[in-house]
């Protein structure tokens, strides 16, 4: 499904993932894992731009648009599969099918009464649930997700990350800390300074590795 | 200053001072049934202006990073309101759509160039987490226009109520608006009909908040368009007999005009005695004076505003004052400039003065309004000087004084027009010749009167958003600011 051979990419001279080969097959569910600065963003975008139309993405900003409400932001996620009219409709006046798909997702993530707020009013974490009820409306084969559940308290996240893992067919996350079950992903590919250190499955990943990895 | 003429010519200042304050305790209110139409139709044109302006500067504000569109937009906002009815009268005549279009034109200008400020300062990560291939409008939609939607709102609402001020003075030059009753009554000697209807306005704007709801503002604009629309009678042959004969330099008509063939001629040595002449006689007299009056103006406003917006700041001064000074520079900002020089030009006779206290005190109040609500934004500190005058220089007027500045220079293009268009009350500034080449029907002088006007206006503008981009202050904060 993404095949990258030898991929270098740069910042003005600064290189910020270097000589990456990577092959991912449908339906593997990957954790990136790295100190910051290792590429773990550039990689996740790298892949967002191999696959566009099918990929979901939960961007590390969140990206999300303040003077709108929670239901707004997250029906954008499918503005290129509905009409301009329908969209328009929509800002206008919430459609009744859509405020059900949407509270319903907004019920999993367990901020159902927080439908029609302004997102600006929101918390961090609600802001990246919001972010992440995004990416489920969107659907699509593959979700990206840049550590999409950093500003989520602990037991919230291990709900949400198997919502995101269970929902789309193929999943690569980032993630900020490794004290989430890394287990529970096949596959376990650890960045450092651009380069992969380690391409493992989840149940080989050692302490040791991790030390590696994290040292300074 | 020894350049300007500020005399006080005026038979009887004190006697006539005496009159209007009569008039202005005694508001004949009777009167107001006879102006009804005319306060209506300060609305409709108001309206109708500002609706065509905002749908013309939308669209020009999407493709105002193109030099062309920006230079056009220059140029038309430089050319004031009263100006631009003067160059349709001939065309369409006394009526509804020559009063619309002289304000919707230069707003257009005007809203391009702000919109498009508003827009190049919208934030671009949203955008990055909208799916790829959706419609240029629909990204529109849910990217950038929630962003800018609360700034949109709030200069187009500033600029309602600029355009209900220019609506006003249209009445001057012989619109149906509020202004030819005004100038009616004032050249009769009728101060109560006059201050009526000057309370009426004030009532008017004040009232704004309670019935211009968001809602409304499509109906209220319908209505306008339907009622404007009504007048709407274009003569062909006007618009061509003036775009194609009335404007061009005499020289090229007098021959054809002589023997009544209406032929058109090149002469090159009598245009440039043309052009020479009016340069020499109009432009460069009308140019400097409406320098002077201009600099005289921004002077002092910029004294006027130091010395006032501390009467509004909550740490220089106590509630009651507080309030009292708010309402005096509520009269003075909301009073247009036009108004205020023709009722101090019937004080004091014609002369500079009328002009300068008129731009600077109604700027002044503008500024000082804006300033104290900076000032108001400083939290105080415990430990903040004791004294007034020391909490004054030391604390509070080192920290507005750049936005001060900012909005002073931002402001001097407005006076430069206001200026320049002051003439037509009398004064020698560029107003005054294109005034006065407007009514001896020299339609090709007054056009190039009305060129250089613009020309300077833009030089102005150029310089002083030089001078605003090194001072550094949004322009975010202008248009917040602006909706004093």
């Amino acid at each position: 499904m993404f095949h990258l051979k030898n991929v270098t990419i740069a910042y003005s001279g600064q290189p910020v993932l270097q000589e990456i080969n990577l092959q991912i097959k449908r339906g593997e569910k990957i954790a990136l894992i790295g100190p910051s600065g290792s590429g773990k963003t550039t990689l996740l975008r790298r892949l967002y731009e191999m696959e566009p139309q099918h990929s979901a993405l939960v961007h590390q900003h969140h990206a999300l648009v303040d003077a709108l409400s929670v239901f707004h932001n997250i029906y954008s996620g499918r503005l290129d599969q509905r009409s301009t009219f329908t969209n328009i409709l929509n800002l206008v006046k919430p459609q009744k099918e859509e405020v059900t798909t949407i509270s319903n997702l907004l019920k999993q993530l367990g901020m159902a009464e927080k439908i029609f707020e302004k997102t600006a009013a929101l918390s961090g974490g609600q802001r990246q649930r919001v972010a992440v009820a995004r990416a489920l409306y969107r659907q699509g084969s593959v979700l990206l997700g840049d550590e999409p559940v950093s500003s989520i308290d602990p037991h919230q996240a291990e709900t949400v990350l198997n919502l995101l893992r269970n929902s789309f067919q193929t999943v690569i996350l980032s993630l900020h800390t490794v004290h989430l079950s890394l287990e529970s992903f096949g596959r376990i590919v650890g960045l450092r300074n651009g380069r992969i250190l380690f391409d493992l499955p989840g149940n080989e990943v050692q302490n040791s590795h991790l030390t590696r990895l994290y040292q300074t | 200053m020894m350049a300007a003429d500020l005399e006080i010519i005026s038979l009887n200042p004190i006697n006539e001072f005496a009159a209007m304050t009569k008039g202005a305790v005694t508001p004949d209110f009777k009167a107001l049934y006879l102006f009804r139409s005319a306060l209506l139709n300060t609305l409709l044109f108001a309206f109708s202006g500002t609706a065509l302006g905002v749908a013309g500067g939308t669209v020009l504000a999407f493709f105002f990073h193109r030099t062309p569109v920006r230079l056009v937009c220059s140029f038309v906002r430089s050319i004031h309101e009263i100006f631009w009815a003067f160059l349709f009268l001939p065309m369409i005549g006394l009526n509804a759509i020559c009063g619309v279009l002289a304000i919707a034109i230069p707003y257009a200008g005007i809203f391009a160039k702000v919109y498009a400020e508003i827009l190049q300062e919208t934030n671009p990560r949203p955008l990055d987490g909208l799916p790829p291939n959706s419609s240029k409008l629909s990204r529109f939609f849910y990217g950038v226009m929630p962003q800018i939607y609360p700034e949109i709102r709030h200069y187009t609402s500033y600029r309602f109520e600029c355009a209900l001020r220019s609506s006003a003075v249209l009445g001057f030059i012989g619109l149906p608006t509020l202004g030819y009753h005004l100038e009616t009554a004032f050249r009769e000697g009728l101060y109560s009909q006059a201050s009526v209807l000057l309370y009426a306005f004030f009532l008017l704007i004040a009232s704004l908040r309670f019935w211009l709801k968001e809602k409304l503002v499509p109906v209220y604009v319908l209505i306008s368009l339907a009622f404007i629309s009504k007048e709407l009678n274009f003569s062909m042959t006007n618009m061509i007999q003036f775009l194609t004969w009335d404007i061009l330099p005499w020289p090229m008509r007098r021959e054809g005009f002589l023997d009544g063939t209406n032929q058109l001629a090149f002469p090159v040595s009598q245009l440039w005695i043309w052009f020479k002449t009016i340069f020499q006689e109009e432009v460069l007299p009308g140019c400097w004076n409406t320098l002077v009056l201009t600099q005289i103006a921004l002077a002092l406003t910029g004294l006027l505003t130091l010395l006032s917006f501390p009467s509004r700041t909550r740490s220089l001064a106590g509630p009651v004052v507080r309030r009292f000074s708010d309402w005096i520079l509520i009269v003075w900002r909301t009073t247009p400039e036009y108004i205020l020089a023709y009722v101090f030009l019937q004080l004091w006779g014609p002369s500079m003065l009328p002009a300068v206290v008129a731009i600077s005190f109604h700027n002044g109040a503008i500024l000082a309004h804006i300033t104290s609500g900076q000032a108001n934004l400083i939290p105080m500190q415990i430990d903040a000087a004791k004294g007034r005058i020391n909490r004054y220089f030391y604390y509070v007027l080192p920290r507005v004084y750049s936005s001060f500045l900012a909005f002073l220079f931002y402001r001097w293009e407005v006076m430069m027009r206001e200026s320049a268009i002051l003439g037509v009350l009398g004064i020698f500034t560029l107003g005054f010749y294109i005034d006065s080449a407007f009514s001896e029907n020299k339609m090709d002088k007054a056009l190039l009167l009305i060129l250089f006007t613009a020309l300077l206006n833009m030089i102005i503008d150029s310089i002083s958003q030089r001078i605003r981009s090194k001072i550094k202050v949004s322009t975010k904060l202008v248009a917040v600011g602006g909706a004093a």
